[in-house]
């Protein structure tokens, strides 16, 4: 405790970030710590992800230790640590959860595994303090595309998920494609603000009726064809037109099922989470359709939409709330469902 | 290129006019799978690597959805006649950086391994590896597929 507050400690290492960040009460940030490299991809045309068990390894400590100083905590001030066990790969996740089992035992501090999904769903709590489930939930990043029913703090519903690529992996292949670079999503979505974003009809895939599941694995190909068809016509190519129209094939899809979601449930409330959520056309588009039902959408700032220990602190914080408890022997589960 | 490291004399070329005989050739390969194979597929965006995996996860029997592992590298699948390793190399530099994130367990498990963009990590692949190198064909749609 500090200052009356209940101090949680969230540990995130699913990916390519090594993350800490102590958060009081569950809502309150008090720092955040993301070893993240990104001027370093660059140069690559891909991400060169810190997923070696290695990088994690080097970061983790300094990462936790500099959390702790940020928020002026020490760890007798902290009531619980919370990490992310899953999904993810196995040797960055190991590292996080190992890290977090020997402060737990050696400090004597309550210990929850966390769900990163759960964790990318709860960073809206942080920046919403009145937020309060129910609510429908919308992450969309570089891994995940998922639509997800959250009707209390401990208890989600995915109804949807991509049965492909993720929408973020659908910016950067076609960034790629069209000599956009990395990172895909901001890029695309400069390119498309000069763009015409009905130059090219890019088919949209809403799959079976009524379904929430997502498909953006098309789009690459039909970007790739329509730039062979006219190359071989010795037509130039608008770069800005195909981002725009790209882009809004993704985004209209996305922001349709997310709004028909929301209305099937009854929800006036959507929550965005994950790196896509930053996208301008996104809110652009989901806030006009959402004020013609009187739902109100919701989004955490950038550094809490891509991956952080912040978030995995609050839903830790809240899984305590309600009796969850991991034991030492928490292991990460690299296909942890939702 | 990586498909001269094995018996190059031995090469086949399989045309795949579309996705139906994809599929076919994901379901034949699928069947002679067994614990320990690597596929080795090598081909650029849109040539279908993918599509091709999920055919021989069909043929494997996996019935969970065959998503992309560009995030995570890779995915898991156990619902099938044996387990699926399906690794997406794209992200990294080297074959280095793929041992790192602890790919031998799965190159030498008990499952089969399908890498795509295996290129990029050709210096840490078994000899006995099955190479699939995907191009565009002629026409529309159309894809062949070096075996070798």
């Amino acid at each position: 405790m500090k200052d009356g507050k209940f101090i949680t400690l969230g540990i995130e290492s699913s990916c390519d970030e090594t993350a800490a960040s102590i958060v009081a009460d569950g809502r309150e940030l008090l720092s955040n710590v993301i070893s993240s490299q990104i001027d370093i991809h660059t140069e690559f045309g891909g991400v060169v992800p810190e997923i070696a068990s290695r990088k994690h390894l080097e970061n983790v400590n300094w990462v936790i230790e500099k959390a702790i100083a940020d928020a002026g905590c020490t760890t007798e001030d902290i009531d619980l640590i919370g990490v992310t066990y899953g999904p993810g790969l196995v040797g960055a996740l190991l590292i996080g959860v190992a890290a977090a089992k020997a402060m737990a035992f050696a400090c004597d501090i309550p210990l929850v595994g966390v769900n990163h999904m759960h964790g990318h769903v709860a960073a809206n709590y942080l920046e919403h303090p009145d937020l309060e489930p129910p609510f429908m939930g919308l992450v969309v990043s570089g891994g995940h595309t998922n639509i997800i029913f959250v009707e209390e703090y401990n208890s989600c519903r995915k109804l949807g998920s991509t049965r492909d690529d993720a929408a973020g992996e659908a910016f950067d292949k076609v960034a790629r494609v069209i000599g956009l670079g990395y990172p895909g999503g901001p890029k695309v979505d400069r390119a498309a603000k000069g763009g015409n974003r009905d130059a090219i009809a890019f088919k949209r895939v809403y799959l079976e009726q009524g379904s929430y599941d997502f498909s953006f694995s098309g789009l690459k190909t039909q970007a790739l064809n329509y730039l062979n068809t006219e190359r071989q016509a010795g037509r130039e190519i608008n770069v800005n037109d195909v981002a725009a129209s790209f882009q809004e094939a993704v985004v209209e899809v996305i922001v349709d099922k997310a709004i028909a979601a929301a209305l099937e449930y009854d929800q006036k409330r959507i929550v965005m989470a994950g790196g896509v959520a930053s996208n301008s056309r996104l809110r652009e588009l989901i806030s006009e359709r959402a004020a013609e039902h009187d739902i109100e959408v919701l989004r955490p700032s950038p550094v809490l939409c891509t991956d952080n220990g912040a978030m995995i602190a609050s839903a830790a914080y809240y899984a305590y709330k309600n009796g969850e408890r991991s034991g030492f022997d928490l292991d990460a589960v690299p296909g942890l469902e939702f | 290129m990586l498909y001269t490291r094995s018996a190059a004399d031995n090469m086949t070329e399989r045309i795949l006019r579309n996705e139906s005989d994809t599929r076919a050739f994901g379901l034949e390969l699928a069947e002679k799978l067994q614990p320990g194979d690597v596929i080795a597929l090598v081909g650029d965006l849109g040539t279908g690597k993918t599509a091709l995996t999920r055919y021989i996860a069909e043929g494997l029997g996996v019935t969970e959805t065959i998503s992309s592992p560009t995030f995570t590298i890779v995915k898991e699948y156990s619902s099938g006649r044996i387990p699926l390793f399906h690794f997406d190399v794209y992200r990294l530099s080297d074959g280095g950086e793929l041992l790192d994130i602890g790919a031998d367990e799965y190159l030498n498990g008990n499952g089969a391994c399908i890498i795509e963009w295996a290129d990029i990590v050709a210096d840490v692949l078994p000899d006995d590896a099955i190479v699939i190198q995907l191009l565009y064909g002629e026409n529309e749609g159309e894809r062949i597929a070096v075996i070798g």
